[in-house]
């Protein structure tokens, strides 16, 4: 088509008109999304948390240049795909993590869990969560020391909320932060400790919901997945409606429900899998943190949603027109 | 509300460029190129000789089967060849190639007066199909067949299709504007036909003026007018009928099923002329849009005329076309160049830049799901691209119900990936076809 520099016409089929959008504004659009909270965590962990995002948006993008190079195919990094999975690596990985292992991280991602499997479009797993798996595999102290924070915030340690609760109870992290209300603050704005771009609730939610409005993204898996963790709280917290507002803001559910178990490529299709999917996820969380031996589950249960993702997309279909007479 | 369907997609509607423009009659051009497939069905067999002289209105190709539509000569001429010539739709097609006289001269007897109301069914069908009047809309299947059902299906609704959803396409909009009464007397017509008592004209919300104009006009009349949500494809027979409706034409299935007859508003108009004046299907209304078109505008004119001609009527391309289409850029077929003619089922020519078509480099799916959101007829589309590169007709026609897919192409239109779905379902209804050959 580009070649076309004489007077001959494009032969093709219908239609002959195409929207606007392509995979590289979509892709582009949720890193804009996130930046909000980016500019907050480089604020709230200083120069760590930079160094952090340098390695792993550099390695992704590094590895995918260099495999697509060596598989021969066409470059595509210019559709901030391997960006975004480097981008979103990073926000689920503690502040001061060394440069080696941001690298080995994303080489995991893109290396691993999107080329192995075709690139992009054909991967099973997400990519941002296979590396963070395989670092928290590799380096599991690395991957759970949370370096205080600098002293522009106060009243915080140098654990997370969800490690607190694991360890010591619902008490000593009401105790931490003064009260309950205190805390409930704390989650949402993001002055606590945490992985680097998950601890503000708010700007979060402020991108999430310009994804929905911009039609990214649509909002059957946020809510369903956090609304599946806020019900579960409520009745197995012990803490009520407190428990359930800490569980839906703690660690890294809700850039998880966003921007990780929205992800095109590795759930289900269909609207209603994708409330499956977003439940069952959901699930997953709970179970890990209330029974598993990990703090936080947010990963793990989106991978293992991942797995059934080809299933419910088996079982789960869209409504066929034509097909069980009339409808009203 | 406004009445709707599922699924569907929003583009922009660039009926600015030709909406306002009344119907304007083009000159009849020194040579006609009429093929003898234009229509849905048997084509139609040369009743005259290469040298004979005919008159306009005069039948130059007859009909060789039920499903099958007679050719008339738009003018009156010598007929130069019978050849191979371009085709719009099937690239090459056997045509009468005519050479006007420039006289116009109507032949005798063609012209009657007629009474509607006093003639029998079948009387009215046979003027109808001597008529050569097929479904002007753009699929072409001739009316007659459509007006006759068969006694076992039960008709109860008449639809008039004055949706034209199509992006560009102003033709249907202005003949609703412009011959109210000849579409109603139309519509009339076809109720008799049917035995009903009652038809709706649907017209999508972004034609306020029509609907507006055509609620006074049938007032007192067997009328309605449905105001449809302005939406792609509201104008597919299947989604008109479930929004006006509410009933679903099941898999497989035609309107008729349904109990539901839909017509186009133009050919029901051309239903008037052939009945009440006589007057063969030997012009229409074409609208000639697009970026590149220097005076868009919507022409009556004869068939077979070239492209090259109506747009040259237009003042001509302002920059080099990347496409030129046959009909709205959604389900048109795009021209390898301008000298094909227009036949019976052209609605309309565009002529697209670079910058109005869009799109880009195909790339991989990334199972975004914008393509089983808008898909109206609550299919898959992207799996039809991995069946069609692997090959695999059987799975596409089975788990993914290809049969039911109307290449619509509202999932190409929304694919990010710019993957041209479209491209491989038609691919996999041609294996399909030979397959079962």
């Amino acid at each position: 088509m580009e070649t076309l520099n004489d007077n001959r016409l494009i032969v093709s089929a219908s239609p002959h008109v195409r929207s606007q959008e392509t995979v590289a504004s979509i892709m582009w659009t949720v890193v804009a999304a996130l930046i909000p909270a980016v500019l907050f965590s480089i604020w709230q962990f200083g120069v760590k948390a930079a160094l952090v995002y340098a390695f792993c948006i550099g390695g992704a993008v590094g590895c995918e240049y260099a495999i697509q190079k060596l598989r021969g195919v066409e470059v595509t990094i210019d559709d901030g795909s391997a960006f975004l999975t480097g981008l979103l690596m990073a926000m689920c990985l503690p502040p001061g993590l060394p440069w080696f292992m941001c690298l080995f991280g994303a080489v995991m991602a893109i290396a691993v869990a999107k080329h192995t499997m075709g690139g992009l479009g054909y991967n099973v797993f997400n990519p941002a969560h296979v590396g963070r798996a395989a670092l928290l595999a590799s380096w599991p102290v690395a991957m759970t020391s949370w370096t205080t924070m600098p002293s522009v915030l106060d009243g915080v340690t140098s654990a997370t909320p969800l490690g607190i609760l694991k360890q010591q109870g619902f008490e000593q992290v009401v105790a931490v932060f003064g009260n309950s209300g205190n805390l409930l603050q704390a989650m949402f704005f993001g002055t606590r400790n945490g992985s680097i771009g998950e601890t503000s609730t708010v700007l979060l939610l402020l991108g999430g919901l310009f994804l929905i409005y911009r039609g990214i993204i649509n909002w059957h898996v946020p809510v369903s997945m956090i609304g599946t963790v806020g019900i579960l709280a409520f009745f197995i917290s012990g803490q009520g409606v407190t428990g359930a507002l800490f569980h839906m803001m703690a660690g890294g559910l809700v850039i998880g429900a966003f921007f990780m178990a929205t992800d095109m490529v590795t759930i289900p299709i269909t609207v209603k899998g994708q409330v499956i999917f977003g439940v069952g996820a959901g699930l997953l969380v709970m179970l890990i943190r209330t029974v598993g031996g990990y703090p936080e589950g947010v990963c793990y249960s989106i991978l293992l949603m991942n797995c059934v993702t080809p299933m419910i997309d088996r079982f789960v279909q869209p409504k066929r027109f034509g097909v069980g007479g009339e409808r009203a | 509300m406004f009445k709707s369907f599922r699924g569907g997609i929003h583009p922009q509607d660039q009926k600015q460029y030709s909406r306002d423009k009344a119907i304007e009659t083009m000159p009849v051009p020194a040579k006609l190129v009429l093929p003898l497939r234009q229509h849905i069905g048997a084509p139609a067999e040369a009743i005259v000789a290469v040298g004979e002289q005919v008159k306009k209105g005069q039948c130059i190709a007859k009909s060789t089967g039920f499903v099958s539509s007679p050719v008339h000569a738009p003018t009156s001429g010598k007929i130069a060849a019978i050849a191979v010539q371009p085709h719009p739709v099937f690239g090459t097609s056997m045509a009468i190639v005519l050479e006007a006289d420039g006289e116009d001269a109507w032949q005798e007897g063609v012209l009657v007066e007629r009474d509607w109301r006093s003639l029998s069914n079948s009387d009215l069908l046979e003027i109808i199909r001597n008529a050569g009047i097929v479904g002007l809309g753009g699929a072409a299947f001739p009316t007659h067949v459509k007006l006759n059902p068969p006694p076992d299906k039960k008709i109860d609704t008449l639809i008039i299709n004055g949706a034209e959803c199509e992006p560009y396409l102003t033709a249907d909009h202005r003949v609703m504007l412009e011959w109210p009464d000849k579409m109603i007397e139309g519509i009339e017509i076809a109720l008799k036909l049917l035995g009903l008592n009652e038809a709706v004209i649907g017209i999508e919300k972004n034609k306020a003026d029509a609907v507006a104009f055509l609620e006074k006009k049938c007032q007192g009349k067997p009328i309605k007018v449905a105001a449809l949500e302005t939406k792609y494809p509201q104008g597919a027979e299947k989604m008109l009928i479930r929004a006006i409706t509410g009933r679903e034409v099941p898999s497989g299935g035609l309107p008729a099923d349904v109990g539901v007859i839909v017509q186009n508003v133009g050919t029901l108009a051309a239903v008037s002329d052939a009945v009440s004046h006589g007057k063969p299907l030997i012009e229409r209304v074409v609208t000639v849009s697009g970026g590149l078109v220097k005076e868009p505008k919507n022409i009556l004119v004869r068939l077979g005329t070239s492209f090259a001609q109506a747009v040259e009527w237009c003042g001509g391309l302002t920059g080099k076309a990347a496409k030129i289409v046959m009909g709205g850029p959604m389900m048109g077929m795009a021209q390898a160049g301008l000298e094909v003619p227009i036949v019976k089922g052209t609605s309309g020519i565009l002529a697209l830049a670079k910058s109005d078509i869009g799109g880009g480099k195909e790339r991989g799916c990334i199972r975004c799901g914008r393509c089983v959101e808008v898909c109206p007829m609550g299919l898959a589309p992207y799996l039809f691209a991995i069946w069609g590169q692997r090959d695999n007709v059987e799975a596409a026609v089975k788990e993914g119900h290809l049969l039911d897919c109307a290449e619509c192409g509202s999932c190409v239109y929304v694919c990010p990936a710019k993957r041209n779905l479209v491209h491989y379902i038609k691919l996999l209804k041609a294996k399909n076809a030979a397959k079962r050959k």
